[in-house]
């Protein structure tokens, strides 16, 4: 691609690349279209279902049929439905594939691509209408959702900055530098409503206001993609799926705030993101979006990429600021805020921000605040200028969540602000797996809390999630069902926390060994009443006293799960018993009557704890078992049982 | 034992690292030095394989730094271990949807099958450790394991016992 040295060089290079998606986004859906392009999902999870050797077989039957001048294989960032993946959507004929292995793309070819057959076993299954649909926007778990900072992932190749550019890419960051001043970008992202994806949900315009009022020569911005909760992956499918989004907005956000530099602390845990957000950068920084006089502005500004090693307490943003630095990712107490010179990196003014909010932000100028601030249920305060004043209530635009655990549609979902909890898990996610019962979702991973039953009709934004003792945190949603034990639940964050915990501060270093400890000894039926109390004192003082979000946030699950299972834990230290059944020191397995003596049990035991001869009833030497339930698994007769 | 592992081939390794360091023009008067540690940790995790003693202090030397500040971050962070691994290292997901799938069970049977604990040392045969990682955000596929850069989802206890299994055969076979 030429260097694009003005506004008008955008535009040429928008009309030269926009063709490359003209099958892609179209109404006219055409089986019969010669030229097609067959979108892959390049994400992790799809990665990892051998989706890499999938393509090559797709690109090897359509060279045998000598289609290789019409049809083209595309590799893409994440569909969000990885339930389903890998997944092959064919453009313009609208056909959406699931599950496709790399024996598959044979078939897909031939039947589908040369004899204009739709390959019907492939078709996703909807479960309301019993039957198979090519169409994604009818499925149910995409017609809900609102797609705006996943609007390029699973449409454009994100290993190409012409694609991005040729979906209106680099065109707000052009619209910012010609016809806006600083005060007005940060005026449209203050009144957009948007607050901080990553959790903390804090007005980003407000936090740019505060870093553009900084007067200094030196001044940073930060994306933050240390991607840390388990369970959440948002981020990662955005730097997979649409990197030139991030890099657009950091270049917005450089321009409102002043700064000359940006830097993205990225988890090394995530090798394809670090790789797709390094090519889009070199891409970039080729065509002049990177780099001296953007677009023929005065405007310089590039980007530079820091590893993270392994730490959750450096997505809070002193830590993180410390850990760029090459130290530990240990977090200082506020003020100083990195905004303030003294508080950033290498104490300059630093601004932070999440990478969700970032690939949000290149919508938000192109289509103005008010178009923003209208999707959600957010209702501001305005002041005599008509700018943003408080929030009311509500909060405005979309938000990405992670469904992941006891549910059907495992999956990244984009929705408005405001959608219930029951249209999310039950439309969209399909609800719970395996046809259990619906017991709690937990959000904001080892940080927030879970809400129950009672609560799936309460509309989904910041305010109302911190009402009911949870927080939206990044959005990471796992569903739990009546075979989830909730303090066994409360244990694996609370040893998650303990493990991040950097040490710096008491009431954390301490305080979560402490929580944990006793809730060892509640799990392990060596718990007490007194225990309980104890546990709920010790986690308020912790929450009080903490130095940072970490530590103040580690006792949530904890609260969260006394306050709505507390029959629960008294069933752990009264009678000794645990309800669902997964607190190994709780239960012993034993076989019942239903035996038929098949054996299975006995060759499936992986530690020779089961004896019986073939047709006699087999026994369990409890003293031996590890209770894997290796045998529960196998038993045809559903004659093993815990008790 | 760490220092037999480290002197298989140990001055072509600590070469490259330099090469690597000298490639980033570090000035010893600049006060901002010190941010160049974590990438430099990381390309020598990469080229040993863990991070020992003697690298940590070669490190320090390079990069005009005490031996101190190398060594707090690199027990900081999980990324770095100053354990060798295995030949193959069997990561097993511990993120909150593999747990909520049975994770704990995978990984109580590969650490039964193999004889060692995660995140301690390899078995005997220098084959196989065993590595408890956070979230590799493969959720749809969880519970998932991780074995040199190759991920396998949906485990369970025997799916991963044939996977190890599977690569103690191939082992034998090649011997």
């Amino acid at each position: 691609m030429n260097k694009i040295t003005s506004r008008e060089a955008l535009e040429a290079a928008y009309n030269a690349s926009k063709g490359e998606l003209m099958l892609r986004i179209t109404d006219k859906h055409d089986l019969n279209s010669k030229k097609k392009d067959i979108l892959c999902c390049g994400g992790t999870g799809c990665h990892a279902s051998n989706s890499q050797e999938m393509m090559e077989n797709l690109r090897k039957y359509i060279k045998e049929n000598g289609l290789e001048n019409d049809v083209r294989v595309v590799q893409t960032g994440c569909f969000g439905f990885c339930a389903q993946g890998p997944i092959v959507k064919i453009m313009p004929d609208n056909v959406f594939y699931v599950q496709v292995q790399p024996e598959d793309a044979k078939e897909i070819v031939e039947s589908h691509i040369v004899g204009k057959k739709l390959v019907e076993r492939l078709l996703y299954v909807e479960p309301a209408l019993k039957e198979r649909i090519h169409d994604y926007a009818k499925m149910a778990f995409y017609a809900k959702q609102q797609r705006i900072s996943l609007r390029n992932c699973g449409l454009i190749n994100p290993e190409r900055i012409e694609e991005y550019i040729a979906n209106d890419g680099y065109k707000a960051l052009a619209q910012c530098l010609f016809d806006m001043t600083p005060e007005k970008v940060v005026l449209e992202v203050l009144n957009s409503g948007i607050c901080g994806r990553g959790g903390a949900g804090f007005p980003t315009g407000l936090k740019w206001k505060i870093a553009a009022g900084v007067k200094t020569d030196e001044k940073y911005i930060v994306c933050n993609a240390d991607e840390g909760d388990p369970g959440a992956f948002m981020d990662r499918s955005i730097m997979e799926g649409d990197p030139n989004s991030i890099i657009e907005a950091m270049a917005i956000g450089a321009y409102a705030i002043g700064a000359q530099r940006g830097l993205v602390y990225i988890r090394a845990e995530y090798p394809l993101a670090v790789s797709r957000l390094q090519i889009a950068i070199d891409q970039a920084r080729a065509c002049g979006l990177l780099g001296k006089n953007i677009m023929g502005t005065n405007f310089s500004f590039d980007i530079e990429i820091k590893l993270g090693a392994g730490a959750f307490v450096c997505g809070e943003e002193t830590a993180l600021i410390h850990s760029m630095e090459g130290q530990r990712g240990e977090p200082t107490t506020k003020p100083p805020f990195p905004a303030n010179i003294g508080g950033g990196y290498w104490g300059c003014s630093t601004n932070v921000n999440n990478v969700e909010t970032y690939a949000s932000i290149p919508m938000i100028i192109r289509n103005g605040a008010s178009w923003y601030n209208k999707i959600g249920n957010w209702k501001p305060e305005w002041d005599e200028n008509g700018n943003f004043k408080r929030t009311i209530s509500g909060s405005a635009g979309t938000k990405v969540f992670a469904l992941a655990g006891q549910i059907n549609n495992v999956g990244l979902v984009e929705v408005p602000m405001g959608t219930t909890l029951r249209e999310i898990i039950y439309d969209i996610g399909g609800g719970v797996s395996g046809g259990r019962e619906f017991k709690a979702v937990q959000t904001g991973g080892p940080s927030g809390g879970c809400i129950t039953k009672e609560n799936l009709d309460t509309p989904i934004d910041y305010g109302n999630l911190a009402k009911i003792g949870s927080i939206m945190g990044s959005g990471g949603m796992i569903v739990l069902s009546d075979k989830d034990c909730m303090p066994a639940m409360a244990k694996f964050y609370l040893d998650f926390t303990r493990d991040e915990s950097c040490g710096k501060c008491t009431p954390c270093r301490i305080g979560t060994r402490r929580m944990l400890e006793m809730m060892e000894k509640i799990c392990d039926g060596n718990g007490t009443e007194q225990m309980l109390e104890d546990l709920e004192s010790l986690a308020k003082t912790i929450q009080d006293t903490a130095l940072c979000g970490l530590g103040q946030t580690a006792p949530n699950p904890i609260l969260s799960t006394l306050r709505y299972f507390k029959d629960e834990y008294l069933a752990h230290v009264r009678d000794k018993k645990c309800p669902a059944g997964t607190c190994p020191k709780l239960y012993t397995l034993t076989i019942t009557d239903g035996c038929i003596g098949c054996t299975k049990c006995k060759r499936n035991c992986p530690v020779g704890a089961i004896t019986g001869e073939l047709k006699q009833k087999h026994v369990i030497d409890t003293s031996k078992c590890i209770k894997c339930g290796a045998c529960i698994d196998g038993c045809p007769k559903k004659a093993i049982v815990k008790g | 034992m760490s220092c037999n592992k480290l002197s298989e081939g140990a001055a072509a390794k600590f070469a490259e690292l330099d090469t690597f360091i000298e490639g980033l023009k570090i000035d010893r008067d600049d006060e901002r030095r010190r941010g160049y540690l974590i990438q430099v940790l990381h390309r020598a995790q990469y080229i040993f394989g863990y991070l020992p003693r003697e690298v940590q202090i070669h490190v320090a030397q390079k990069l005009f730094l005490s031996e101190a500040q190398v060594s707090g971050v690199v027990s900081f962070y999980n990324y770095f271990t100053t354990k060798p691994k295995g030949k193959y290292n069997v990561n097993v997901c511990l993120g909150t949807a593999c747990y909520v799938k049975g994770a704990e069970k995978v990984l109580a049977e590969i650490e039964r099958i193999l004889g060692v604990k995660a995140d301690t040392n390899p078995t005997a045969d220098g084959l196989f450790s065993i590595s408890a990682l956070r979230c590799v955000g493969a959720c749809g596929l969880a519970p998932v394991m991780v074995v040199n850069g190759k991920v396998y989802g949906k485990m369970t206890p025997a799916k991963a016992a044939a996977v190890i299994k599977e690569i103690q055969d191939k082992e034998a076979a090649a011997k």
